[in-house]
């Protein structure tokens, strides 16, 4: 009996929770507006889209939801490193949440997502959980990747994220594999392979480019450029850092990374671009207000005004505030009442990742094979299933 | 029905533990055998028949050939010497001689054990280790759409050592693709193709040259499904020749094994006959887990019957080539035939190796390793890897770590030297273990 009344006043919480999160800041209303970019676009061998973007109040509150969840787990994954629950590698997307929605936005679940290991903010976008991300940085069993994987490998097959990869530009060229199989199986759908600016100076990337020009495969290469290769600036690891036109031969496009309606536009753009012509570069000017990861201060190689004076004219979050109160779609108190929610959703994701189990230790062992065709190591007399790789 | 040697007699018997075994000195405790007369039509019918006895000091009754063995076993079975049908493998096997004499033990058998040469000629024309992976990849791609080749010239040239020939024309550039001389990304891109289903193969144009792809295979081929929690599977095939050929040089002579060895998550497996090539090229491509399969550059040309019938070897499972009692060769690839001709030379002195080629590079198939073992108490290992860190280093510990109480001696491993092959054609030959030395360590363990 006790059981059944904690059951059903667990039933009720998360019900109340997201009834009073999402009351005030959904609308069903869907009157296109129309909004002028922070800047206008520069194309590399490319007729740039128009600045105009065609938006809707639903798309617009959605931003604004969605882009306070991330800051949100990102800041709160700070403070669970600080408190030691999350180890190893910690890196955090905050100020670049405008990327991940924007492209959101302008794509479909079908789409390919892979990026490096800044990926906790792109895992939400696809549909990930708060609880399935907290409890994977945390090493539980519950998480997106059943705890074996950590902060740098997030997953969604279902959703087309492919995560999550700790080796800087390994995953281009495995974006442009994923752009082959869409090639190969002729569904109309394109694949973004992300990476950073420190990233743009692998070798890899261009073998992967050449290729996919060469077969005019659906890739969008996307440069997340936040002007820090971990402590070393873009100027100082680039000869040339415009990395939009680092293609030469496929044409770039330079989007400001912290306004998620010319993310959008500018993904939109690509997408009927790739379907038709092959590879396009996207470079996103972007910035992350924490440090290259949770070990770094991030303020040893640049000023603390510089950060500040981003966070003041250029963050994202505030940009589609000022839009929503500028449209009238939505209250100051709304808003920041609606922070406090996100807030709590946050805090109770966490209680309930950190409530979570261990991965057992014959997890130890599975996933290491798939099985099929008997792999099966047998010990030394096939009595002793040593080791069985399911 | 048959007066059976001793030596098939301990080879069929169950008391593998038995440390007693013949060998010249001891004489074996049952009579002497006859030499055998041909059976009766109804069981089967063989032109050749030869028993190897030790015991009375090498009396070789080979009516047509002399060097050549095979041993007649207890139940009936014919076995050739060189080419043991493994009894364990459930599916349609040949046995075939991989040597230039002619073919007359070459048989096709529905079930084991019944072999009628006459009756049931074999309808598949020889083919070689090349022809024999190209059949194995025609099938697989004509089988499932999804199987896909990917390698710099394996399109238009037809591949460099001609294994992809008349694939493009037949299945389409994106199908059979050419790549340009990129392997790093080219192989991520086969492991991102391979991520969403796609079945792609990675030739590499020579082993060596993909060790410039070996981030991508160790940290995204191998280790995506783990890290995903099992989302991923990626089902891909790598492939390449690779070992030391005639005077290629440092770097187009390199081993691979023993670097792809450590990393978790993938299988490796080496053919060595076109029979094996075939049945491991499919197996690979069927199965879902990345898999490195190791090619020689020498044994391309090396000619063989194919069975006509579709047939999947086991990715995991050791070949036994020659069953014996004093000593178990374990070799792979190349190697197999310096043994074999060290064999030739190791019988005619009286010895009788057990050679097993293992196929499997990872995991090891410690069953059919650990009973030769267990039979012979002596173990040589003949690798082409070089001797630091190679196959027959993590094949010794493994060994010794399992079956040290069966041991008589320490394991005898002979393996490359620790040097760049060189290019000069003698100063090349004495990098790799030559019959000689394999048999002289031979010699040296059974004394």
């Amino acid at each position: 009996m006790a059981q059944l009344t904690r059951r059903s006043a667990n039933l009720l919480k998360p019900f109340s929770a997201s009834v009073s999160a999402t009351r005030h800041l959904t609308t069903s209303d869907t009157t296109p507006i129309t909004v002028e970019t922070s800047l206008p676009f520069t194309g590399h061998k490319i007729e740039p889209p128009s600045r105009s973007v065609e938006t809707t109040p639903k798309e617009l509150l959605s931003f604004f939801r969605d882009m306070a969840l991330m800051r949100r787990m990102e800041i709160a994954a700070d403070s669970l490193y600080k408190a030691k629950l999350i180890r190893g590698f910690c890196h955090l997307y905050d100020g670049q949440e405008a990327v991940s929605v924007g492209m959101e936005a302008a794509i479909t679940k079908k789409d390919c997502i892979i990026t490096a290991y800044r990926d906790h903010c792109i895992f939400l976008g696809r549909g990930g959980t708060l609880l399935e991300t907290f409890a994977e940085l945390m090493g539980r069993k519950d998480g997106c990747s059943k705890g074996k994987g950590g902060s740098m490998h997030f997953y969604k097959k279902d959703s087309g994220f492919y995560g999550g990869h700790g080796i800087v530009g390994a995953q281009v060229p495995l974006g442009c594999g994923l752009a082959f199989a869409q090639k190969y199986s002729k569904d109309e759908n394109v694949t973004f392979a992300m990476y950073g600016d420190g990233a743009a100076n692998q070798g890899q990337l261009f073998e992967a480019l050449n290729m996919s020009a060469l077969w005019d495969l659906p890739a969008i290469l996307v440069c997340e450029n936040n002007h820090y290769g971990m402590g070393t600036a873009e100027w100082r690891a680039a000869k040339s850092p415009a990395y939009y036109k680092r293609g030469d031969y496929a044409p770039g496009l330079k989007v400001d990374g912290m306004d998620a309606l010319a993310v959008k536009q500018a993904c939109k753009f690509a997408k009927e671009h790739a379907l038709k012509n092959g590879p396009i570069i996207l470079e996103m000017d972007t910035y992350r207000y924490h440090g290259h990861s949770m070990s770094d201060p991030g303020s040893t190689y640049r000023t603390r005004d510089e950060i500040s004076g981003i966070r003041q004219e250029r963050d994202p979050i505030e940009r589609i505030k000022k839009l929503i109160l500028s449209h009238d779609l939505a209250t100051e108190k709304e808003l920041k009442d609606y922070e406090k929610e996100v807030r709590k959703e946050v805090d109770e994701a966490i209680a309930k990742a950190k409530e979570c189990a261990l991965p057992d230790s014959s997890e130890l062992f599975t996933n290491v094979y798939k099985k099929g065709f008997g792999v099966e190591s047998f010990g030394a007399d096939r009595k002793e299933l040593r080791a069985v790789l399911p | 029905m048959w007066l059976c040697s001793p030596l098939i007699h301990s080879y069929s018997s169950t008391s593998l533990s038995s440390r007693h075994r013949p060998n010249r000195h001891n004489p074996p405790p049952s009579p002497p055998p006859h030499p055998l007369t041909p059976p009766p039509r109804s069981s089967f019918s063989v032109k050749v028949a030869c028993l190897i006895d030790l015991s009375s000091n090498l009396e070789v009754h080979c009516i047509e050939r002399k060097t050549s063995f095979f041993f007649i076993h207890c139940d009936g079975s014919l076995t050739s010497g060189l080419n043991l049908r493994n009894s364990r493998s459930a599916r349609l096997s040949t046995n075939a001689v991989a040597t230039k004499q002619d073919n007359v033990t070459a048989s096709t058998a529905s079930k084991p054990g019944v072999t009628n040469v006459d009756e049931t000629p074999p309808s598949k024309p020889i083919g070689n280790i090349l022809e024999a992976l190209r059949e194995g990849l025609e099938e697989e791609m004509e089988r499932d759409p999804r199987v896909c080749v990917m390698g710099e010239d394996v399109g238009h040239y037809g591949g460099s050592y001609k294994v992809t020939k008349g694939l493009a024309t037949k299945y389409g550039d994106l199908r059979v693709l050419d790549t340009p001389i990129a392997e790093n990304s080219f192989t991520g891109m086969a492991i991102g193709a391979a991520m969403t289903g796609l079945r792609p193969i990675v030739e590499g144009m020579n082993m060596g040259f993909l060790l410039l792809a070996f981030n991508q295979i160790s940290n995204n081929c191998g280790m995506l499904h783990y890290t995903s929690g099992g989302q991923f599977k990626i089902p891909i095939v790598i492939r390449g020749p690779g070992g030391v050929g005639r005077q290629l040089g440092a770097e187009h002579s390199q081993r691979l094994e023993s670097y792809f060895q450590s990393i978790p998550g993938i299988q490796m497996v080496a053919c060595s006959t076109p029979y094996n090539a075939k049945g491991l090229m499919k197996a690979a491509i069927r199965s879902d887990n990345p898999v490195i399969l190791f090619e020689h550059v020498l044994l391309y040309n090396l000619k063989e019957r194919i069975p006509d019938e579709e047939y999947v070897l086991n990715l995991e499972e050791a070949e036994m080539v020659r069953p014996g009692e004093h000593v178990t060769i374990l070799t792979y690839s190349r190697m197999r035939y310096h043994v074999m001709q060290a064999a030739k030379t190791l019988v005619n002195k009286g010895y009788d190796p057990e050679v097993i080629d293992i196929r499997s590079l990872k995991p090891f198939d410690l069953y059919t390793i650990g009973n030769s073992v267990k039979k012979t108490h002596r173990v040589v290992i003949v690798e082409e890897c070089m001797r630091t860190g190679g196959i027959g280093a993590s094949l010794t510990a493994s060994i010794n770590e399992n079956f040290h109480d069966y041991l008589d001696a320490p394991i005898v491993c002979l393996s490359s030297q620790d040097v760049p092959t060189p290019y000069a054609g003698t100063l090349e030959e004495w990098t790799v273990v030559q019959p000689a030395q394999i048999v002289a360590a031979v010699e040296q363990l059974c004394r």
